[in-house]
């Protein structure tokens, strides 16, 4: 079917009006140069935006409305509490990265007698989260400002346990290595109970994608695999225990979807997009403290 | 001043090992955060950490490579450098859990812990490796006026070898090779330069083992 030309031409204007807006308009409100990276703070109508790194053409890390500050606005952000389909009550909740503070916040307010620890290596990152992203400390979520693997590796020695953990540490400019190896992940094992899920936000795209799988793979068998069309992340689900068949997952996104909508996350939309197909290479080496060029194998 | 009477092994070859020295120090220094990250994390400052170390344990290289160099000048003790370089380079392949560990359990900042980790794992073999140049400085001048053109050759040569190390390290041995393949790399390097310094005295001065003990020593 063709559209007239008349049609095209004014979906050619809405599109332009939109761009016009949407670039002209974004406002930056706040910028800062920390230790690790250039951080942006910028607002178009209600919609406010962290960026790291935006003259390197970096996306957005975070995005609020600030009239609606309990929707979600970004997919991997919503992905992120997909883990609740394996556990829907988690009590100790351990989130490496804060970003914007949305997925904490979250957790927050969803399960507010949860003890949640934040560990985000970027102090300047933790100031511009309490001044422009509604993220505060209480007495039930504190934040650490040190790097997730020592932070993970003595918690590992002192017996500490938590239940729902996100690593939620890759989406910036540069990839830290050292978390994405064997060892590190037998480390997050070893703060995981039986019941623990671990949700982490890794690489969908370039060579990376498949080290990572084979890395998870070896570490914990079975994972799901959680893509979505609209989204260029790829999250990965997994336990210690082997995975719950999709039936149970159903279940639990049915009794989860309506508290889960004020959040705009679309819980009955995910079971089915969770998937245990190995669609990586399964012949890549696996990364390890060894062998962990994780910045090299992204640009080739 | 008084001179030995063994023929010292030819510039170039100095030049050229003074070169691999510089690659070898900055391989092992770009490693450094690799071999910490696990422990203290991927932070600035342990990068900081890596640096302060290895540059103070350089100046102190400096500054016993120097002196040294005033008696007796020879080319067994700089082929000695690298030897011991190279063995005092084995701990950071077999010891750094057993090292990094106890000051991980002490030190709860990583600024101070990844900077303990580093005297521990770096100091000594760095410190060998800096008394590698000055020495080789006074191997390769003849007269004072020749002095500060052979010091400048040297330094050219050697962060030459620095800047090959580092590119090689951070954009192709680590894409290539384990963290520890490339250590042995290094440490086979440096074995190497030792045996070839030695093979060429011995060749140039068969006599040499007989008039080591009459070696006049500087005043």
């Amino acid at each position: 079917m063709r559209r007239t030309p008349k049609l095209s031409s004014f979906f050619l204007l809405a599109f332009v009006v939109q761009l016009a807006s949407s670039v002209g308009a974004a406002e930056a409100i706040h910028e800062e140069r920390s230790r690790y990276r250039d951080i942006t703070v910028t607002q178009v109508g209600e919609r406010r935006c962290l960026l790291f790194n935006v003259h390197r053409g970096d996306r957005n890390q975070t995005c609020v409305m600030v009239n609606d500050r309990d929707r979600l606005v970004f997919d991997y952000t919503r992905m992120s509490f997909a883990g609740l389909l394996l556990n829907p009550e988690p009590s100790r909740i351990l989130v490496i990265g804060l970003g914007g503070g949305s997925i904490p916040l979250t957790f927050s307010d969803l399960f507010p007698s949860a003890q949640i620890d934040v560990v985000e290596i970027d102090e300047a990152v933790v100031r511009v989260a309490k001044e422009f992203f509604f993220f505060e400390e209480t007495d039930n979520m504190r934040v650490f400002v040190d790097d997730g693997r020592p932070f993970i590796k003595r918690a590992g020695i002192r017996g500490q346990r938590y239940d729902y953990i996100v690593l939620d540490a890759f989406s910036g400019d540069y990839i830290p290595e050292h978390m994405l190896t064997r060892e590190f992940l037998e480390e997050v094992k070893s703060i995981m109970s039986p019941d623990s899920v671990l949700v982490a936000n890794t690489f969908s795209t370039s060579r990376l994608y498949d080290h990572e799988s084979v890395t998870y793979q070896r570490a914990f068998g079975e994972f799901f695999n959680f893509k979505l069309p609209t989204s260029g992340n790829r999250i990965i689900i997994t336990q210690l225990e082997p995975l719950p068949p999709r039936g149970e997952l159903v279940t639990r996104a049915v009794d989860l979807a309506d508290r889960m909508l004020k959040y705009d996350v679309p819980m009955n939309d995910y079971p089915r997009r969770l998937s245990t197909r190995v669609d990586w290479d399964m012949s890549r080496r696996e990364l390890t403290d060894q062998y962990s060029p994780g910045n090299l194998l992204r640009e080739n | 001043m008084s001179k030995s009477n063994n023929k010292t092994i030819p510039r170039a070859l100095i030049a050229a090992m003074a070169f691999a020295s510089g690659a070898c120090i900055m391989t092992i220094e770009m490693l450094g955060a690799r071999i910490l990250s696990p422990y203290f994390g991927g932070s600035l400052s342990v990068w900081g950490s890596i640096i302060t170390i290895f540059m103070l344990a350089l100046a102190m290289g400096y500054l016993f490579g120097g002196r040294l160099s005033t008696r007796n000048p020879n080319s067994v003790t700089f082929a000695l450098f690298y030897i011991c370089a190279a063995v005092f380079s084995l701990p950071v392949i077999f010891l750094s859990d057993q090292i990094m560990e106890p000051i991980f359990m002490v030190m709860e900042d990583p600024r101070y812990g990844s900077l303990f980790a580093a005297i521990f794992l770096f100091f000594i073999p760095t410190t060998i490796l800096g008394m590698i140049s000055p020495y080789a400085v006074r191997l390769m001048v003849e007269s004072e006026e020749h002095s500060g053109h052979m010091a400048g050759l040297l330094y050219f040569v050697s962060t030459l070898g620095s800047a090959v190390g580092t590119l090689g390290t951070s954009f192709y041995f680590v894409l290539w090779w384990e963290v520890d393949q490339i250590l042995w790399g290094t440490i086979a390097a440096l074995v190497l330069c030792g045996c070839i310094i030695l093979v060429t005295h011995y060749a140039m001065n068969p006599q040499s083992q007989k008039v080591q003990g009459r070696h006049a020593k500087n005043a």
